[in-house]
């Protein structure tokens, strides 16, 4: 049979359509379209994709599922390695995981491994009845901190080994950054919602509004029966640029943007938390967070979007479907340039000009690439005197986060490395006994797929902790 | 769910609540305060806590109706529930070594000024409290107050009630007349802790300012709390639900955070109109 060298193409809701909606972008393969793709696969005997993904997705067998059309035999499949396989085929970075692994991907477009993953899982949530059964307890208790990928994973398959779960989340709302972060148009809110109730069914009992440090400290966890604590607390905490001009109004971090637009839903017209509306916006910044933000803005009806960023497009960190979406929808991308100040309006003669303190523009400086740094990306140097001026009226910082200290302020012995994230050995366990963590709060921002793993993995290491206590 | 236990009207526009949420209050600390939400897709507002009732596991919140939400959670009686309550967040009021301190109060910040002095009475502290209102209407606390103070000063800024001024004059005096005050702790708009922090500056007395800038999660996450502090001639970033809300009053920069209070004014004025409109037509 010829080789098919291109990915059967996902549907997408047009461009012009989706820039002024919160729907999903990408629609979907039809029962049809996936067994088509599924046939694209060799079935290779050395399954380079496997070893791509980071929990090792077994790929091949479930796509032969696909293709015989046996979906739920397939989701069954992926869902013995990955509990969230709605939101992994939706947001895993694939071109650098498993996908850049696949053999046709050498000469021909690879097999669409996030979309077949994407489809099972949509598959089973549409036509699976029966809920999940709370297994057998065994009596003893884990609690989870933080409700984020790495959190679920952990307190789902800690509750399928029997044990009596509580995950305790600082928001009001499960699902850490899928819920704030992610827009709906990416990620829709339902399918992290359906994943929650699963753990709910499953016996997991979901704490909100309670904050590990504050309203409970990691000890008093353990004085309340827990036999072990996970850590999946992310890292929340937006890091600025320094530079001047950062606390004018209409400056926010991708974070707060975010939230306001996600969590708070401020993109509904009847929403009760505020957020800046139309004019231009100029995103800083190269990552997924910064192409939702920008898209987001877009979205809520900003006439002009900039993406500013420091390095090239072959250096663009975001997932390249999100580029290309976002090119599509006509987001302005201003690369090589660095910004050095933002510009606030100021009235000399009316202190009480309401629009004093208002962003006007950004100052950036274009740049070239230099040599490569530790990291072999080519460093990105200033052009003496090339400095010019966005017209911008909101500023959005996405240039990355931190691991938040909270937790480790609180505890005692928590041991950290020097940007914050939490010490952890190849188990997830910390410098405490029976407190392990993972996810961004280890590791600084990565994505949702390493958390999961991370998750998993401390799982496992609990049970087997607690079973040699 | 959070249940609300009791409900008093303090004056027309200042209530204060006590809501169930014992996890809160077996840990809150004068100067640190809970986030809400009346009802699903409600906003999230920041109270500080008034006090806690161990036995009932009740939570003390006073709130001036200013907007949208405190209008609806005026709205709630005693009963009724609220979607959402979290807390205690910020850093409590650091009050070790502190033996002759002043508080200083204004409005409604009298309410979250109230269990600060009340903590210091309780230490042992020598508290003189100087409290400040626009009008004798909007009167609130006075008996708590004199209850924890070895002095208070009434002010009023139309004289309708006590003394006629503001509350830096009888400040003024107190360090003219050379009390020697370890702290000073001033709590209320804007402006008025402005004045308070240069009233004290002259004669060198440490003042501790409690901020109060537009938050979301209050957790340190989204950054939109932040506040800029002048340390060494250098602006520094520091986020109030996390690293305050009380900051050194010399070091903060008021004009900043005046500025960055109103960003949304013109959009709270509008969801308060609606939402007072919608209370009309019930
Ligand atoms: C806008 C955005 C877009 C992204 N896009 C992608 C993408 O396309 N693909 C991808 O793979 N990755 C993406 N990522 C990254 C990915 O979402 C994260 O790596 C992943 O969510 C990390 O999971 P986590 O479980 O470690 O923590 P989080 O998802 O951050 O969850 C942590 C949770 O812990 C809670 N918490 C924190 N402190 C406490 C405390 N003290 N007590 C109780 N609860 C606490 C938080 O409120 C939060 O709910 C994106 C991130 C963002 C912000
Ligand atoms: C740490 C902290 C503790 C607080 N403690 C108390 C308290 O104990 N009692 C109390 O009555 N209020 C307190 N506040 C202020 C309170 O959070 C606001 O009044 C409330 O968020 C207003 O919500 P709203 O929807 O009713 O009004 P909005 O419609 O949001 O605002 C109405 C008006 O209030 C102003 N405003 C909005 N947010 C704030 C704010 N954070 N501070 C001051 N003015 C604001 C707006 O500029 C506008 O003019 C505290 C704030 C913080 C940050
Ligand atoms: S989980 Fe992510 S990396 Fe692994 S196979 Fe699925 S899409 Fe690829
Ligand atoms: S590498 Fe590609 S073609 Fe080979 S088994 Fe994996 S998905 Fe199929
Ligand atoms: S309120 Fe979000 S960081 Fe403080």
């Amino acid at each position: 049979m010829a080789i098919i060298p291109k990915k059967n193409a996902i549907p997408t809701q047009e461009p012009s359509v989706r820039a002024h909606n919160f729907n999903e972008v990408a629609l979907g393969y039809s029962p049809e379209v996936a067994i088509e793709e599924a046939k694209r696969c060799l079935n290779c005997k050395a399954q380079p994709c496997v070893a791509g993904c980071p929990v090792n997705v077994h790929i091949p067998e479930f796509i032969a599922k696909v293709k015989e059309g046996e979906f739920e035999e397939a989701y069954q499949i992926v869902n013995a390695t990955s509990s969230l396989p709605a939101v992994c085929g939706r947001v895993c970075p694939q071109e650098t995981q498993c996908e850049s692994k696949c053999t046709l991907a050498k000469k021909f477009e690879s097999v669409g491994i996030g979309r077949l993953e994407r489809f099972v899982a949509d598959w089973h949530n549409e036509h699976a009845t029966g809920k999940a059964r709370a297994p057998q307890s065994n009596g003893r208790k884990v609690a989870i901190v933080g409700s984020g990928p790495s959190g679920l994973t952990c307190a789902g398959d800690l509750a399928k080994k029997g044990y009596a779960v509580t995950v305790y989340e600082a928001l009001h709302k499960a699902g850490g950054v899928l819920i704030y972060g992610i827009p709906e148009f990416r990620l829709p809110k339902k399918i992290v919602a359906k994943e929650v109730e699963t753990l709910k069914e499953l016996g997991v009992e979901i704490a909100t509004n309670v904050v590990i440090g504050k309203t409970l400290t990691v000890d008093e966890l353990f004085e309340m029966g827990y036999e072990a604590v996970f850590i999946g607390s992310g890292a929340g905490l937006p890091n600025f640029m320094r530079i001047p001009g950062e606390s004018y109004k209409g400056v926010y971090s991708a974070n707060e943007f975010l939230t306001r637009s996600n969590l708070m839903a401020a993109y509904r017209d009847d929403a009760k938390t505020p957020i800046m509306k139309g004019g231009k916006f100029a995103v800083v910044g190269g990552g997924n967070v910064a192409m939702d933000a920008a898209r987001t803005a877009l979205r809520l009806g900003a006439e002009k979007v900039y993406i500013v960023y420091r390095r090239s497009m072959e250096e663009l960190p975001a997932r390249r479907e999100e580029v290309e979406h976002a090119q599509e929808e006509g987001i302005d991308f201003r690369l090589l340039c660095n910004p050095v100040e933002i510009l606030g309006y100021k009235n000399p003669d009316d202190p009480r000009d309401p629009k004093n303190g208002f962003v006007t523009a950004i100052r950036c400086v274009k740049m070239e690439l230099g040599e490569p740094d530790a990291s072999g990306r080519r460093r990105p140097v200033p052009i003496q005197g090339s400095e010019f001026d966005l017209d911008v009226d909101a500023v959005i910082i996405s240039i990355g986060t931190s691991p938040n200290p909270l937790i480790k302020s609180t505890t005692e012995g928590l041991e950290v490395n020097r940007w914050g994230g939490i010490i952890v050995n190849e188990d997830g366990l910390t410098s405490r006994e029976g407190v392990y963590a993972g996810g961004d709060a280890v590791t600084g921002a990565a994505t949702v797929i390493s958390a999961m793993g991370a998750g998993k993995v401390a799982a496992a290491a609990i049970d087997e902790f607690i079973r040699n206590k | 769910m959070y249940k609300i236990l009791t409900k008093k009207r303090l004056n027309p526009t200042v209530t204060q609540m006590e809501i169930e949420a014992p996890l809160v209050a077996k840990k809150a600390k004068p100067g640190q305060f809970i986030i809400l939400r009346v009802d699903e897709d409600g906003e999230r507002i920041p109270l500080t806590v008034a006090g806690c009732n161990q036995a009932t596991g009740g939570v003390k919140i006073i709130f001036q109706i200013v907007g949208a939400t405190t209008e609806a959670l005026n709205h709630k009686e005693a009963g009724d529930s609220i979607q959402d309550f979290v807390g205690p967040l910020g850093v409590p009021t650091r009050t070790d070594g502190v033996k002759k301190v002043c508080v200083v109060g204004g409005g409604v910040g009298c309410a979250i000024a109230m269990p600060v002095a009340q903590e210091f009475h309780r230490l042992g502290a020598d508290v003189t409290s100087i409290i400040g209102f626009r009008n004798k209407d909007l009167l609130i606390l006075e008996d708590e107050f004199r209850a924890c103070s070895n002095k208070l000063i009434v002010m009023t800024d139309d004289g309708s009630y006590a003394r006629h001024g503001n509350v830096t004059v009888p400040l003024k005096e107190a360090l003219e007349a050379g009390e020697k005050f370890d702290l000073i702790i001033t709590i209320g708009p804007l402006i008025m802790m402005k004045f308070v922090v240069a009233t004290a500056r002259p004669f060198g007395v440490p003042v501790t300012v409690s901020m109060n800038p537009i938050m979301v999660d209050g957790t340190g996450m989204c950054g939109g709390c932040r506040v800029t502090l002048i340390q060494d001639g250098k602006p520094t970033t520091k986020f109030a639900c996390v690293d305050g809300p009380d900051f050194n009053g010399y070091e903060i920069d008021f004009d900043e955070a005046m500025s960055r209070g109103r960003i949304y004014f013109d959009f709270e004025r509008r969801a308060h109109e609606e939402t007072c409109n919608l209370f009309k037509l019930q």
